[in-house]
């Protein structure tokens, strides 16, 4: 994770990593995921589903963390977030 | 199951039929009524309000008619006996939850203390034509039972009796009195608790993964849940599959509906109940039900005086109609005398079942008064000519 | 949703978390593209965890329209009844068995227009139950009709020229007919309506939170407010949150401002409180209290 500066607590916080999953067969293209995700993890894909919509695909993949506005906005309950185990986490400065 | 003691009020008493009503539910066991104030039922509701503090259950005066009888359904499924009482204005208003009480296959009973009509009409004196309404009322193809008491006594055990079978077949029963039967004050026998017999409705053994809460047993009536019995069922007013889910299909709706009038309509014969008089030999048969059924009884003693052979059909279930025994007799009488307070309702049904075996003569009454016994005398005399 | 198309649709083996709640071999569901109402199932979903409620005790009732149809999604005892009725139903559910959570989710059409009556009358008698509204300013489900919140100005399929009827600000009806807890969130505001429904299932009495939702195939198209994502962000731009607002100011004119908030929190005795303290005080020993049918 990159920061402008460097956050004076950024040793003792733990910034949480987010797996982003996606059922593009449910998803209506709505694109709220899109739109609001914090970090803009996400993108809207060229794909079309088996409805005919462009479901998201997951862009940036580190930039996730594990805010889950994605499944809260979702209206379709086709995106949802799990975190990453510990081991994984990196912080950059 | 016998009846809990506690709810019983044991003794001779002098009550009016809405009094009777009132005291036959409690006694039936029913734990909540939702009830909105009309002429003539209201004496129901007062004495239920004034009994359920201490005999136990809950009262609650609703804002109207659609929400007594919406929140009748909905108490249903906690597992409570609920009741809801009105008359003519309010029952048309009850008419749409009527129908998702037929769709939910929701078990309760309503009292309709019948007024002359149609719209405000007469509130304080009598009438007897609900008696369509109560079987079509609702859109949509469905069977009800309803049963017509002509006492306060009867009253009493047609109340428990109306529990009963709403709680056997899964359906709303009614008790279609009248503004006579309601306001009419006689010696009213309530027994002992355990001379009560009361049916304990049938809730499913079965897990929840393997429940399906419209899936009917042999006679056609699913087993049930309570809300809050961790079985997460969903019931909706849309056609449904066994599963309770909505289906928008013909298929589907061939199959639910079909068993909706099916229950009833198999089971008839165990449902129905008449009181049959010298019918053996009768040239003529006075059909009849409700307050009706009283005031024919000088009518016929007077026929009979002057060597007529009258027979008696008192309909105690009027709803489902007792066809095969109309036709029965159809075929050894000259015709059927129909008094009824109202321009010709059941007296249809007579027609239809008589299939032109014999004459149905209806003496027709437009409310506000009972039937004057020489109209109906005078018309068992026609029948006969 | 045909069951073809269900059929068609594989679903990975991966289980969404809500899975516990959803009545997943309904989804998907039939909610148009960027409807807020799925939204508001998720808050809610989230809030019924974050709340510990025995999911066993909690029962959805719904009327009918769009909304209506959550109570077919949601795995609870969930009662999809007649249009305007649904507050009636669960006013019969809570108080055949006052162990019950009762929630009422339903759309404006359902609770304003036809059922109105059975809203003031609850909330005048403080019955225990919460009561969801999602608001969409129109008669969805059957195309467009002008509703009893449609802005002045706008145009639905009954009111083609615009609507000249004065609509309902519903948080201050709520609040001026007694209810404990009123709230105002759009679908934009997730985590707050989910935090606002948390409180509200924590709270004894008529609750009542109102949820702005977007409408793109039917009030958006009609007034030419471009797709859904387009109100999301009106919404966004527009909301403004004012905690404990009088709630008459509360009025939503056509693409005004939105007041949202948590507006009122207040205790009162329930209905089943003063029914049981009542009779308590005057019978005494006599009094048989009514706590469900196993008692």
């Amino acid at each position: 994770m990159k920061f402008w500066r460097k956050p004076l607590d950024s040793d003792e916080i733990e910034v949480t990593i987010g797996e982003i999953h996606i059922i593009k067969d449910r998803c209506k293209g709505c694109a709220f995921c899109v739109e609001y995700c914090p970090k803009d993890v996400l993108e809207l894909s060229d794909e079309f589903n088996v409805k005919g919509y462009h479901p998201p695909y997951v862009k940036n993949p580190d930039q996730c963390l594990f805010c889950k506005l994605c499944e809260t906005i979702c209206p379709e309950f086709a995106i949802w977030v799990t975190e990453k185990p510990k081991e994984e986490k990196k912080v950059e400065s | 199951m016998k009846a809990d003691p506690k709810r019983v009020l044991t003794g001779a008493h002098y009550l009016d039929g809405d009094h009777a009503c009132s005291e036959g539910a409690l006694a039936a066991g029913c734990t909540f009524i939702a009830g909105y104030p009309i002429t003539p039922s209201t004496e129901v509701v007062e004495r239920i309000s004034e009994r359920i503090p201490t005999v136990g259950g809950i009262f609650i005066q609703m804002e109207d008619e659609l929400a007594s009888m919406a929140a009748v359904v909905g108490a249903s499924w906690t597992g409570a006996k609920p009741l809801t009482v009105t008359s003519g204005p309010g029952f048309s208003l009850m008419m749409e939850n009527i129908g998702l009480a037929c769709m939910l296959e929701t078990p309760c009973v309503i009292i309709n203390v019948q007024r002359g009509g149609p719209s405000t009409g007469l509130p304080t004196l009598t009438g007897q034509a609900d008696m369509m309404q109560v079987r079509w009322g609702s859109h949509g193809d469905y069977e009800i039972i309803a049963l017509s008491p002509n006492s306060p006594q009867e009253c009493f055990w047609y109340t428990i009796k109306a529990f009963n079978l709403a709680e056997r077949y899964r359906v709303p029963a009614f008790v279609m009195t009248d503004e006579c039967v309601g306001h009419m004050t006689e010696k009213v026998i309530i027994p002992e608790a355990d001379e009560i017999e009361l049916y304990t409705r049938r809730y499913t053994k079965l897990p929840p993964e393997e429940y399906l809460p419209f899936k009917p047993g042999p006679d056609l009536v699913p087993e049930m849940v309570r809300a809050g019995d961790g079985y997460k069922i969903h019931a909706t007013g849309l056609t449904h599959d066994e599963k309770g889910y909505p289906v928008m299909n013909w298929e589907v709706q061939e199959k639910l509906v079909r068993r909706l009038v099916d229950k009833i309509r198999k089971n008839a014969d165990d449902i129905i109940e008449f009181e049959e008089e010298a019918t053996d030999d009768a040239e003529v048969v006075v059909l009849s039900y409700g307050i009706s059924s009283r005031v024919a009884i000088p009518a016929i003693q007077k026929a009979r005086k002057e060597g007529i052979k009258v027979g008696v059909l008192r309909l105690v279930v009027v709803w489902p109609f007792p066809e095969k025994k109309v036709l029965e007799l159809s075929k050894k009488i000259k015709a059927f005398v129909v008094p009824e307070i109202n321009y010709g309702q059941i007296v249809l049904e007579v027609e239809r079942a008589a299939r032109g075996n014999c004459n149905a003569v209806l003496v027709p009454h437009g409310g506000g008064w009972v039937h004057n016994p020489e109209d109906i005398y005078k018309a068992i005399k026609e029948a006969v000519r | 949703m045909n069951e073809t198309l269900t059929k068609e649709l594989k679903l990975p083996e991966e289980k969404h978390p809500m899975e516990n709640i959803l009545r997943m071999d309904r989804i998907p569901h039939i909610w148009c593209s960027t409807c807020g109402i799925g939204i508001a199932v998720t808050s809610f979903a989230i809030a019924l965890e974050k709340a510990k409620i025995p999911l066993d005790q909690v029962c959805v009732v719904s009327g009918i329209g769009c909304s209506g149809r959550v109570a077919g999604y949601v795995k609870l005892d969930s009662f999809h009844s007649t249009h305007g009725r649904a507050i009636p139903f669960a006013t019969g559910l809570k108080l055949g068995n006052p162990k019950l959570k009762t929630i009422v989710f339903s759309g404006d059409g359902d609770l304003f227009g036809i059922g109105g009556n059975h809203f003031i009358h609850s909330a005048r008698r403080n019955m225990d139950m919460l009561v969801l509204c999602i608001n969409n300013f129109i008669y969805a489900m059957t195309g467009g009709q002008c509703a009893a919140t449609t802005p002045l100005t706008a145009n639905t399929s009954t009111s083609p020229y615009g609507n000249y009827e004065y609509p309902f600000n519903l948080p201050h009806l709520a609040d001026s007919c007694g209810a404990v807890y009123v709230a105002r969130w759009t679908a934009l505001h997730v985590r707050r309506l989910a935090n606002s429904i948390t409180e509200a299932l924590n709270k004894r009495g008529f609750s009542f939170i109102e949820i702005i939702c977007p409408c793109s195939t039917i009030y958006a198209r009609r007034n030419r407010l471009g797709s859904g994502l387009d109100i999301m962000k009106f919404y966004h731009d527009n909301s403004v949150i004012k905690h404990g607002a009088n709630t008459k100011d509360l009025d939503i004119g056509y693409q005004s401002k939105i007041i949202v908030g948590k507006f009122v929190d207040r205790e009162r005795p329930t209905f089943l409180d003063c029914l049981n303290d009542w009779n308590r005080k005057k019978f005494g020993d006599k009094f048989r209290e009514y706590g469900g049918p196993d008692d």
